[in-house]
């Protein structure tokens, strides 16, 4: 191998880094709420969708930028605390898969909410970052892909600290070990819930705002989702570093794999590689790579 | 000393309204002593204690008839925090500790649960540390990595930290070494003695328990069957035989 074809390596595998933060982005607003309620919340995509579509329809209203962001933000907050009131609650103590066919209707009602509300056309959204590569020692690198990289290290960040220095952080993680010993210390779980729900709510104003950038905003953007099943399979379901390392790892092999692959059997192995990688996973590591091992007997 | 704090009238359970769990418990619980509850596995022990705390409808279960009233007041009104609040606490069976937080981390859900501020915590926290010195030496360990023994009291500080006036323990002697059963009874008892905590115990183990406690009442298949001073019952050998499993070691 001379030392272009190591480059082109190199170059292949970083855009592939920075895409897989992408699949992170979205997977960590699903690890949130699995761990308060032991849940796959199917509605993630339709969230990520309402937010960004509530973004762009403000913008295009002639809210200034960050007002509108603001306001998204609160809408979001909004949005997860009736979540908690009207679908939660009520449901309270069922079966996982009770709570999970819910939050299946709840994906039909937010995108239908959103639609209905504004409309169904594909919106272009811009959010002032530049798409331009620039060059590092020979490697070229997207400028908008670095950016909502380092974006979304932020928010991993601020929820990381987030549930290890604050009291609703340390509930959140007794809930998630325990629930029904969180129950009986008196931890308030439906206020721990509401704020799992918010948080989730904000990723998915992030990730809805760069995956809305990159692809445009309509229906399609709910379907984002379905990147991110194979990350958290590979991650674990109910780790946050394990979503980050997981999206890292598909983005960069499906990247790999498309290129050094993809011609000894016609090409176009990017869509699908990441769930044959799932798959593997599945039979050798069920868990995941950073998930709670299983260690219930039946 | 004879003030009624915590009373089941003919208590009954069902969980999921078919199973039934209790049918009619009685038993009084007085300010300041320590009353234990015994009866061999699965005779209902901690579906009683569950059920004081208003823990029931978080498993599906409620209570089909009679009463449980703490301080008067029926405890079916009140959420689980509420309680705690008001001083009932739970001390669940098999510990039931976050293992992924630390000891501290552990102690201070507790606190968080009776809602404490900040000060009142750290207050709490050297006060769990006087009781059980093992602990703070401890508490930086992941509580999952630590010893059975070492779990257990961490779950009675945790406890604590809600500043109980009445603690519902469910078979704090569970899987633990005589000795360190012993520890853990002898500062019950001084927890008891020194800041006047009512304990209401549920005990597999009853020689410890009939040991400690003031009252006893035995319950078997769900209804409480005996009940009296617990040095009467300690003493009679019929009772050991019939209800308490027969080898029970003279102490």
């Amino acid at each position: 191998m001379d030392w272009y074809e190591f480059l082109f390596v190199i170059e292949v595998a970083v855009g592939g880094l920075l895409s897989g933060v992408m699949y992170s982005l979205v997977a960590i607003g699903f690890v949130l709420i699995y761990k308060t309620s032991g849940v796959l919340n199917f509605a993630q995509g339709a969230m990520v969708l309402f937010a960004a579509l509530t973004f762009v329809s403000l913008v295009e209203r002639g809210v200034p930028f960050a007002l509108a962001l603001v306001i998204t933000l609160l809408i979001m907050g909004l949005l997860g605390l009736a979540i908690e009131r009207t679908v939660l609650r009520p449901l309270a103590n069922r079966s996982p898969m009770t709570l999970f066919m819910a939050t299946l209707g709840l994906a039909w009602v937010i995108e239908g909410g959103a639609q209905l509300i504004w409309g169904t056309q594909v919106h272009a959204l811009d959010l002032g970052i530049s798409n331009a590569p620039f060059e590092i020692g020979g490697i070229f690198i997207s400028n908008f892909d670095l950016v909502a990289a380092a974006l979304a290290l932020a928010l991993v960040v601020v929820l990381t600290s987030f549930f290890r220095f604050t009291r609703t952080g340390l509930s959140f993680r007794a809930v998630a070990d325990d629930t029904f010993a969180a129950i009986a210390i008196g931890l308030k779980l439906n206020r721990i819930q509401a704020a799992v729900w918010t948080a989730a709510g904000v990723v998915a104003l992030v990730a809805g705002l760069l995956w809305g950038a990159r692809l445009g905003v309509q229906f399609s953007l709910s379907l984002v989702v379905l990147k991110a099943l194979p990350v958290l399979v590979l991650g674990g379901f109910d780790s946050v570093p394990g979503a980050i390392v997981a999206g890292l790892i598909i983005g960069a092999s499906e990247k790999l794999a498309e290129v050094y692959l993809g011609p000894y059997v016609g090409g176009g192995i990017e869509g699908w590689f990441a769930y044959v990688v799932a798959l593997a996973v599945l039979l050798i590591r069920p868990q995941g790579l950073f998930g709670r091992k299983i260690t219930e007997r039946f | 000393m004879s003030d009624v704090i915590l009373q089941f009238d003919d208590v009954s359970v069902r969980y999921s309204g078919s199973i039934t769990a209790l049918s009619g418990v009685s038993l009084t619980v007085r300010q300041g002593e320590i009353a234990a509850l015994l009866g061999a596995n699965g005779a209902g022990k901690t579906t009683l204690l569950k059920a004081a705390s208003n823990l029931l409808p978080a498993e599906r279960g409620r209570i089909t008839g009679g009463r449980i009233t703490f301080r008067g007041e029926d405890v079916t009104r009140k959420s689980p925090d509420d309680h705690i609040r008001k001083g009932l606490v739970p001390v669940l069976e098999g510990r039931r500790l976050f293992k992924s937080l630390t000891i501290e981390e552990n102690l201070i859900t507790g606190g968080i649960g009776a809602g404490l501020c900040q000060s009142a915590i750290r207050q709490g926290l050297d006060q769990v540390y006087e009781f059980f010195p093992r602990l703070r030496e401890r508490r930086q360990s992941r509580a999952g990595l630590t010893s059975g023994g070492e779990q257990q009291m961490a779950a009675i500080g945790r406890g604590l930290m809600a500043r109980p006036t009445v603690f519902l323990l469910d078979e704090p002697s569970m899987g633990l070494a005589p000795l360190v059963v012993a520890e853990i009874f002898a500062t019950l008892a001084r927890l008891n003695r020194e800041t006047g905590l009512t304990i209401l115990v549920a005990e597999q183990n009853s020689s410890v328990a009939l040991k400690h406690a003031l009252h006893a009442v035995v319950i078997e298949n769900g209804r409480s069957t005996i009940s009296g001073l617990a040095a009467d019952l300690a003493s009679r050998e019929d009772i050991r035989e019939a209800y308490l499993g027969g080898a029970v070691p003279a102490s």
